[in-house]
């Protein structure tokens, strides 16, 4: 587990779907995979919304770690920033 | 207490609700709902009273979605929602449609879930996914889809399904097994035009008496069966087209169904010379009769989707229809008459009306 939780920031229109969770919340992991699967903890549901069969992240969004576009393998460095945005090729 | 009807809309843009008042003559909008995702079906669970809606987001997948305040506030779910990690990618809801305690959903690419803790979690039922026919399905115009569930009146073990373009299935087992039920209907595109499946089944409806009587508007015409859909019969004639999608069967009677033709699939797929009708019979499809008064009857090129059509319980019974334009029309007198009851919204797929007391 790496020392500290990053923080995970999440779009409008994902936190619209479960009323009550905050834009910007901690997780643990050291990979992308493992934060979703805390969040996931935290917000019942979220990560069936974020991940597809595979499990991959949905065609239509996009993480960043630290500024750098990830996928579910991406390593999570300790207190990194990860942000969750949908892509303008969903809309 | 006077009854009231509230339609349910679903658009790609959202869900969308209309209050009505006792009249049924004036109208308030709600919505969107459902944080804009694309609802394909919309519903009323019968026995608890919650609205049911399925769909997608192109960010974050398919999912139905329950309201037990009607319509004010909404959870929604996916969980077991799937095919599983190695099976194909489940990518919207077609149907939602609950009865006996469970709650159905119909999914593209083809095939049946069903919950029976209210939506919160889903199974497969894949004894139909496990159906011999299963690889040679085919898809119709809109995907490979099952859009049509029908539940049976007492006999939870029976239900009814339709699949784009496979045909009618039904299971008498809960699920478990499920037989092909297209004996009778044509499949005009087809080098064997009464085949076992490969139907393009367009809507699948129940009558009001018992359980064993059923219609469907198909791509190749309209029919009727008595016997559960073990054969069928084409009731076409007198129709101005075969071809249309929505079917909606009157609450108490069960020779009245109405049906909107559209002038053909290869020909635009509006109602027939820009000018809007429904039809209706009422002697179970030996004869049919045209409803044009309060629809526009010139340059009206629209077509009206398979869920976009619904009925009330009241009497007389009111018909609604939303046009894939964003117009929704509504007759309070069994189809005789229309009024416009809103406009400007956005493409309307799937039309249904709740009663509230």
């Amino acid at each position: 587990m790496a020392e500290g939780p990053a923080v995970v920031h999440m779009p409008r229109s994902l936190v619209a779907l479960f009323p009550g969770a905050p834009r910007r919340l901690e997780a643990r992991g050291i990979t992308v995979a493992e934060v979703i699967d805390d969040l996931d903890r935290q917000i019942p549901g979220v990560r069936n919304r974020l991940l597809d069969v595979g499990p991959v992240l949905r065609t239509h969004l996009n993480v960043f770690v630290a500024g750098v576009r990830a996928d579910l393998n991406t390593p999570v460095p300790p207190r990194a920033e990860v942000h969750i945005i949908p892509a303008v090729s969903g809309g | 207490m006077v009854a009231r009807t509230t339609l349910l809309i679903g658009t790609p843009k959202g869900a969308f609700i209309l209050d009505g008042d006792a009249s049924r003559r004036d109208w308030q909008l709600r919505g969107p709902l459902c944080e804009g995702w694309a609802i394909h079906d919309i519903s009323v669970d019968p026995e608890s009273g919650a609205i049911l809606a399925g769909g997608a987001s192109p960010w974050y997948g398919p999912a139905v979605w329950r309201s037990d305040d009607a319509g004010a506030t909404w959870t929604h779910s996916s969980e077991g929602l799937t095919y599983g990690d190695d099976g194909p990618k489940l990518t919207t809801i077609w149907n939602v449609t609950a009865a006996h305690g469970a709650i159905y959903a119909g999914v593209e690419p083809a095939g049946l879930f069903r919950s029976v803790d209210g939506g919160a979690t889903w199974e497969h039922v894949a004894g139909l996914t496990n159906h011999p026919t299963r690889s040679e399905w085919q898809p119709g115009n809109g995907g490979l889809i099952l859009h049509s569930i029908v539940p049976h009146r007492t006999d939870p073990a029976r239900l009814w399904v339709g699949i784009s373009a496979v045909g009618a299935f039904e299971t008498r087992d809960g699920g478990l097994t499920w037989e092909t039920r297209n004996r009778g209907v044509r499949a005009g595109f087809a080098p064997d035009p009464y085949p076992e499946f490969g139907q393009c089944v367009h809507k699948l409806v129940m009558a009001a008496d018992g359980g064993e009587h059923l219609y469907q508007q198909n791509h190749c015409g309209v029919y009727r069966s008595s016997d559960g859909g073990e054969q069928w019969e084409e009731v076409t004639s007198g129709l101005p087209s075969e071809f249309g999608f929505p079917m909606a069967a009157h609450p108490r009677d069960p020779m009245t169904v109405w049906t909107i033709p559209l002038n053909g699939a290869d020909q635009g797929r509006f109602m027939p010379d820009g000018s809007a009708a429904v039809w209706r019979t009422h002697d179970g499809g030996e004869s049919w009769i045209r409803s044009g008064d309060g629809l526009p009857q010139h340059d009206a090129y629209i077509g009206v989707l398979r869920e976009a059509m619904a009925v009330d319980g009241l009497d007389p019974v009111g018909v609604y229809f939303g046009t894939s334009t964003g117009q929704l029309y509504g007759s309070a007198d069994e189809g005789r008459s229309w009024a416009l009851i809103a406009d400007n919204l956005p493409p309307i797929w799937s039309v249904e009306t709740m009663a509230l007391g």
